[in-house]
């Protein structure tokens, strides 16, 4: 277990995704687009407003009441 | 006729497909979001039509927006002869998870491996036999913006009509295999016996539409209930096993280079989504478009077509007077259609460079980083970050910009985005804007003009804000959005764009405003014998009986009123009826003077704020009441906007007066 989250990382660090914990609609839409256990992100921009990530290449902007709900290894 | 439906992820290049396949014109645009319904076409090939459908792009069938929804049903409804499922080339592995679906649904599928050159300069390999090989559908590799491997891509989905439809290859793992076994045996013999397999994966995976369907049937309700407490592990593992398909065929066959590289989006996007200059750019670019849009729309090409509108009026009026026509015809040629209609027209210039400039805006990638900037102001406001990119397309026309709220998941953000849009400033606006600031205020057109656009934007977001406290409590949906690379605008794709508004203005002149312009002018000549466009006609005195509503906001005439009335049916109805009623068969300048003689600098501004604010068009309220589908919410975008202009410029009036301006 991993109590770190996505919101915790700083820029240009990787990261693999854990789980995600928030609520089922969210869980799928979020896996369907690529955030399932086991993806391989980089953070691009983490400071204020939503965290930018890059997803095999592409990016990608995530709120951040939604960042802190994937937590990560 | 076989219809051909094109399918993707959203911003994959399905659009620009299309109209490389149609010919049509339809909007494309570099952010995620862009086509939002359903639209058709028609393709000839070898003497035999197809009937090509453009649907809005989706990640996949699970649907969680109107938009995705549109696509979802037409997959599953529509009965596509042939899918072409657009997959961006430089994102493989996302885009081939919608392709497991279709395959899943046993529908027939050619890929269009689109934004080739975009992989090419990646330094992607793809491998495309292995990679067809182990879908089992054809591959073309396409560049749809240039136009390459069209022509090899139409062949291949006519071809794949009459082939057997592709198998599905996914191993769902043991236990989920079982139960898709166990759910395929209940569906035995039933009506939907024939999508047995893509029912039964839908089914476990939770989908609610399949399973509402399946409701009937007792047998496969009472299996469901047994395996509830398994539902939601089922159904992230379906989908995980999808994603574990599709890498296994990625592995195989594409090739990335393993150090991405800081690309020019990378470098752009440090400072335009910088925390602190991210807002700043934002409005620069902004204040730049008008001040551009001015300098070359008005002072640059304005004369123009007013020269030509002017000769022509001077033309027919003595023609009129040469061939003796009867002086009622020559004031309805004159003053309605030279006046009124060429009112409007005169402005086509100054429509088409902002209709280019947020053509280049659009195309380039930086919609989705303004919506990115401007995420933290709306949430701080209860909205959805998503609701600006609504926002902006309303400046172009409010009626698209009421369907771009479309792609916003949540109903309560969809409803504040839709109900705030017609404040959002659109083109038919700008031609009563640039009258009154030809006649007031000639130095500074550009910075009034912007600061129009920016008070609708103020007053949109602080409605937004009571909307959110008052009538749609609750939590925004979570921001999750796509930021495309940055891409050289094409020049097809903003003149097409361009054209696209400036042909649908040059419509709407020709249609509302000369019908609104036609019954005005015969309401003005009546009752027969009174002197045409007095007070006495009867124009004059509906607008006499309007217009004590409007003297506390000082312009309280009765032209003034009738324009703003005319203004429902089409906003650009304002400047037509000015034109008409004031300056007669000269309008530009003789417009400007007149409208100098009976508006100060103040009421000129408060009746400016009064025709940004209230009540949208006509379109736009039925298209509110298309997509809300209640009569309730279009009577609330009639009045309420209403109340808000005329509140706002009582207000500046009864100030500016105190203040002695
Ligand atoms: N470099 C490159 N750009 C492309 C290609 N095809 C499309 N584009 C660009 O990609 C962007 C998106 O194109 P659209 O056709 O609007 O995409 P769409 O799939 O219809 O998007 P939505 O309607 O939002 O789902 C536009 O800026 C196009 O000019 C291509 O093959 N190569
Ligand atoms: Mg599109």
């Amino acid at each position: 277990m991993t109590n770190k989250t996505l919101s915790d990382l700083h820029p240009n660090q990787e990261c693999k995704i854990h789980s995600i914990y928030g609520g089922r609609n969210v869980n799928k839409r979020l896996y369907e687009l690529g955030l399932n256990k086991g993806a391989k992100v980089k953070v691009l921009k983490n400071d204020v407003g939503p965290i930018i990530l890059s997803l095999s290449g592409n990016k990608l902007a995530l709120g951040r009441g939604l960042a802190d709900k994937i937590s990560v290894v | 006729m076989d219809i051909i439906a094109l399918v993707g992820n959203p911003n994959s290049g399905k659009t620009t497909l299309f109209n490389a396949l149609t010919g049509a014109n339809q909007h494309v645009g570099n952010w995620p979001g862009v086509t939002v319904e359903k639209k058709e076409g028609k393709l000839k090939f070898n003497d035999s039509f197809y009937n090509i459908v453009d649907l809005p792009g989706t990640y996949s069938l699970g649907a969680y927006s109107e938009d995705e929804i549109v696509a979802r049903d037409f997959i599953i409804k529509g009965n596509p002869h042939v899918v072409i499922n657009v997959v961006d080339a430089t994102n493989i592995e996302r885009n081939l998870y919608l392709t497991t679906q279709l395959l899943e649904m046993g529908t027939k599928v050619v890929i269009a491996l689109n934004m080739m050159d975009e992989a090419k300069q990646k330094k992607i390999e793809i491998n495309l036999d292995s990679l067809s090989n182990q879908l089992g559908v054809p591959i073309v590799a396409t560049v749809a913006s240039k136009r390459k491997g069209i022509d090899e891509l139409i062949e291949k989905a006519v071809a794949t009509i009459n082939e057997d439809p592709p198998v599905n290859s996914i191993s769902y793992g043991e236990e989920l295999d079982k139960e898709i076994a166990e759910i395929k045996k209940l569906l035995l013999g039933s009506r939907d016996e024939k999508f047995k397999d893509w029912i039964s994966i839908k089914v476990l995976e939770g989908d609610e539409e399949v399973i509402k369907h399946i409701q009937e049937n007792n047998g496969l309700k009472e299996r469901l209930i047994a395996i509830k407490d398994k539902a939601v592990d089922y159904e992230l593992e379906i989908v995980n096993k999808r994603y574990e398909f599709v890498n296994k065929v990625i592995e195989k066959s594409i090739k990335k280079p393993d150090e991405t590289l800081v690309t020019i989006t990378d470098k752009i996007d440090k400072i335009v989504t910088n925390k602190y200059l991210g807002i700043p750019i934002f409005a620069i670019i902004m204040y730049v478009i008008f001040q551009l849009t001015f300098v070359i729309g008005e002072d640059l090409l304005g004369g123009i077509v007013e020269g030509w509108i002017e000769s022509l009026g001077i033309m027919m009026s003595s023609f009129l007077y040469a061939i003796n026509s009867p002086d009622l015809v020559t004031s309805f040629v004159i003053e309605g259609i030279v006046g009124g209609v060429g009112a409007v027209i005169v402005f086509i210039p100054l429509i088409m460079t902002l209709y280019f400039f947020l053509g280049i805006l659009e195309d380039t990638g930086y919609m989705a980083r303004a919506a990115y900037v401007m995420d933290g102001v709306m949430r701080a406001l209860g909205l959805h970050g998503k609701t600006f990119i609504s926002m902006i397309v309303g400046f172009g026309c409010n009626v698209p910009g009421v369907m771009a709220t479309r792609t916003l998941e949540n109903k309560k953000d969809r409803m504040i985005a839709l109900l705030i849009n017609p404040f959002m400033s659109c083109g038919a606006r700008i031609p009563i804007y640039l009258v009154f600031i030809a006649a007031f205020f000639e130095s500074k057109g550009g910075i009034v003009l912007f600061s129009l656009y920016a008070l609708g934007i103020l007053v949109a977001l602080i409605m937004g804000k009571i909307f959110s406290k008052t009538l749609f409590k609750g939590e925004s949906s979570h921001f999750i959005m796509e930021l495309p690379p940055y891409r050289l605008p094409s020049m097809r794709n903003v003149l097409r764009n361009m054209w696209d508004k400036v042909w649908d203005f040059l419509k709407r002149a020709g249609t509302i405003i000369f019908a609104v312009v036609t019954l005005l002018w015969i309401l003005s000549i009546f009752p027969l014998g009174v002197e045409p466009y007095s007070q006495e006609s009867i124009l004059g005195r509906i607008g006499t009986f309007i217009a004590p509503i409007f003297k506390p906001a000082g312009f309280g005439t009765w032209q003034a009123s009738v324009s703003l009335f005319a203004g429902i049916a089409a906003k650009e109805a304002v400047v037509a009826v000015l034109g008409m009623v004031y300056a007669g068969g000269g309008e530009g300048a003789a417009l400007v003077s007149a409208v100098q003689d009976v508006f100060t600098p103040l009421t000129a501004v408060s009746f400016l704020i009064m025709t940004l604010l209230y009540t949208p068009c006509a379109a736009t309220i039925a298209t509110v009441k298309q997509e809300t589908k209640s009569y309730k919410w279009a009577a609330f975008i009639t009045i309420y906007p209403f109340i808000i202009g005329w509140v706002l410029s009582i207000i500046v009036y009864q100030v500016g007066t105190l203040l002695g301006f």
